[in-house]
């Protein structure tokens, strides 16, 4: 006994608390008490477990009106040709290769160009013209939109077909009159079978119905008139006028229309792209965000106090326990503690009840936006970061609201404390 | 002083005084003297109030004295930072109290590993060491009771064997069996007695005549001066002869 304490006498003149000893000090302050820890670590289960539900929940909500409710607009730039707008003379600004040219920028999947072709009257009949005298209005002459449109366009506007087919590339580059006419326009000029090749007169002209298409859902006025392609509207009647423009529509994957908008001006006139402007629709998840925004700040307002409430609840805890355990103060004292350790050991009590309080409440709050998420059937969003940062949340607001006790616990005088 | 020359004396105090702060001051202890060899066994008994306490946590380094100096084991650590004499208590003092301050959610052999944390006994070797200061106290058998399972006298073996487990130089005992019954007690006493035996050096601070006769030495503390009743070879206290005080 006399050689080891001798030994012994060599080894360090200050004493020293290892980490693992202070974890395992600090966990079993708490499982003295189970009852009173999983109590105070409530609060802040609900504060951490709000935050991550409603962040979690906003995410997730916001994510699901913008794949479905709005899909429609989310996919699609508008390229607008401002140019011609201003010009006195009818242009066309878009290359004669605008769809091509779009088709390569990544995100999307079809692009075309299409105008209104600005008749004072388009006349359209399913009859020749009796005579070129023109008796205007009169039998079967029906005033109807005509527009013009590239193959991809007709694509990009999601028509559907009813029968027949869409005019192509070939009819394109042919300039042939060909025409795709809405369903409405076909029961108007009295055109129901498109076996025996139907042919309608715009001003005259001559032109091979071959495809009748039943609902659009981006260029409406295709329902109601009629379509010819880009090249033959140009050779019979010019550049788009009177006010009207060509634009392009382009169709483009979920999520890829601002950066396709930004693009696609410098695709399709990388010589002047100031010619033309694309348009990509204010996201609707963006929308949706700002609506719900204020109703989140409340929520996180609440789910605040509630960590708060959890911040004070250590607090007072944490202070009980010192003044209960003043004698086992004195006692770690005699024993060799310094006050720094005694601080540190409350500490590491305090942090433990905020860190197991944060997992518990990040556990919580998956579990509710899961819950919510299956019942609604939507698929759950929710940063990855906020579930592991809340734990860490949890423990720093232990740690704060330890300091104080800590630092009563580190001034006891052990003198008096093992009086008692 | 013939051992003094071989190995440092566990303690030494030189004109050691102690004031409590007011208002008004009150001078616990007068300048006091006092020398233990290793190996010694001393019993210092006094009225209460007398400064019994005051010099328990003066000696424990518990507190820290308004005048003269504490040497321990030949280190002077009356004014040493706290740093090291909080090394010096978990290596060298091993403490005893009247209410044994045992955590009552620890079984009894956690309770003595709980001495060695701060000592910086390294984690393989405490529970081995802990059993052995049990075995040494006659509680191998319990060790893995709770104190509340225990008896009083039990209890205080466990903190016996706590204060034990690190080898300090010094035991010291702050009214061991203040707490416990006279069979405890004579048990306790004899306990203590073997100890000393086995080469450990005492120091009981005690009310009861019975513990304290079984101390070589006897000091008795008065108004705040020192008394040596018996085989004052080893002390010099002309102050506390002066006084003259006898219980």
């Amino acid at each position: 006994m006399r050689a080891e304490s001798a030994s012994r006498r060599h080894t360090g003149t200050s004493s020293r608390l290892h980490s693992r000893d202070l974890a395992g000090e600090a966990l079993a302050g708490l499982l003295q008490r189970p009852g009173r820890s999983v109590l105070t670590m409530l609060g802040t289960v609900l504060g951490i477990g709000g935050f991550v539900a409603i962040v979690g929940l906003s995410q997730t909500a916001s994510g699901q009106i913008g794949s479905t409710f709005n899909r429609l607009d989310a996919t699609q730039v508008t390229v607008a040709d401002t140019a011609a707008g201003k010009a006195s003379t009818p242009t066309l600004d878009f290359p004669p290769d605008a769809d091509a040219l779009a088709d390569q920028i990544n995100g999307v999947i079809a692009a075309g160009v299409w105008w209104n072709v600005p008749f004072t009257q388009a006349a359209v009949s399913s009859r020749p013209p009796a005579d070129q005298t023109g008796q205007t209005g009169q039998s079967g002459q029906l005033g109807m939109p005509v527009i013009a449109a590239t193959p991809g366009a007709l694509t990009a506007s999601g028509a559907v077909l009813q029968s027949g087919v869409l005019f192509n590339q070939f009819h394109e580059s042919r300039d042939q009159n060909v025409a795709v006419i809405g369903a409405d326009a076909a029961t108007q000029l009295g055109i129901f079978d498109l076996a025996d090749q139907p042919a309608i007169f715009i001003q005259g002209q001559p032109f091979t119905v071959v495809g009748i298409i039943s609902g659009d859902q981006r260029i409406p006025q295709l329902n109601l008139g009629v379509s010819v392609p880009e090249s033959t509207a140009l050779r019979l009647w010019g550049p788009p006028q009177q006010g009207a423009t060509a634009q392009m529509i382009i169709h483009t994957r979920l999520g890829a229309a601002r950066v396709v908008a930004r693009q696609a001006p410098i695709a399709l006139r990388p010589d002047n792209p100031g010619l033309l402007t694309a348009t990509a629709p204010v996201s609707p998840t963006q929308l949706q965000h700002s609506v719900t925004k204020s109703l989140n700040t409340l929520f996180l307002a609440l789910a605040g106090i509630a960590l708060l409430v959890g911040m004070i609840g250590i607090a007072s805890t944490t202070l009980v326990a010192v003044l209960e355990r003043v004698g086992e103060i004195g006692l770690r004292r005699a024993l060799g503690a310094r006050p720094v350790h005694i601080a540190a050991q409350f500490l590491a009590e305090s942090t433990a009840l905020g860190l197991f309080g944060g997992l518990i409440g990040a556990s919580l709050g998956v579990v509710a936006v899961l819950a919510v998420t299956i019942y609604h059937n939507w698929t759950a969003l929710l940063d990855p970061r906020i579930v592991l940062a809340a734990p860490a949340a949890g423990a720093v607001i232990g740690l704060l609201a330890g300091l104080y006790p800590a630092l009563r616990a580190g001034t006891v005088e052990p003198a008096d404390a093992l009086r008692r | 002083m013939t051992a003094a020359s071989a190995e440092p004396p566990v303690i030494r105090l030189s004109g050691l005084a102690y004031t409590y702060p007011g208002p008004p001051p009150v001078r616990a202890l007068k300048t006091m003297d006092l020398v233990i060899q290793r190996g010694e066994h001393v019993a210092i008994t006094g009225p209460s109030g007398s400064g019994k306490s005051t010099l328990l946590n003066l000696v424990g380094l518990l507190d820290r004295p308004t005048e003269g100096t504490i040497e321990i084991d030949g280190l002077d650590v009356g004014a040493a930072p706290e740093r090291r004499r909080a090394a010096v208590r978990a290596r060298r003092i091993g403490f005893v109290f009247q209410s044994f301050h045992l955590l009552p959610h620890r079984t009894a052999v956690e309770n003595v590993m709980l001495a060695q944390i701060y000592a910086d006994v390294p984690r393989r070797s405490r529970r081995g060491a802990a059993l052995a200061a049990l075995a040494q106290v006659g509680l191998d058998q319990r060790a893995h009771a709770l104190p509340t399972a225990l008896s009083g006298g039990e209890r205080q073996r466990v903190a016996i064997a706590r204060a034990l487990v690190n080898h300090p130089s010094l035991l010291l005992c702050d009214e061991p069996t203040g707490n416990l019954d006279t069979a405890t007690t004579n048990e306790l006493s004899d306990l203590l007695a073997g100890l000393q035996q086995e080469g450990a050096t005492l120091l009981v601070i005690t009310h009861n005549p019975a513990v304290a006769e079984r101390a070589q030495r006897r000091i008795t503390i008065r108004d705040g001066h020192l008394v040596e009743q018996a085989g004052a070879a080893l002390a010099e206290q002309d102050g506390a002869r002066s006084a003259g005080g006898i219980c």
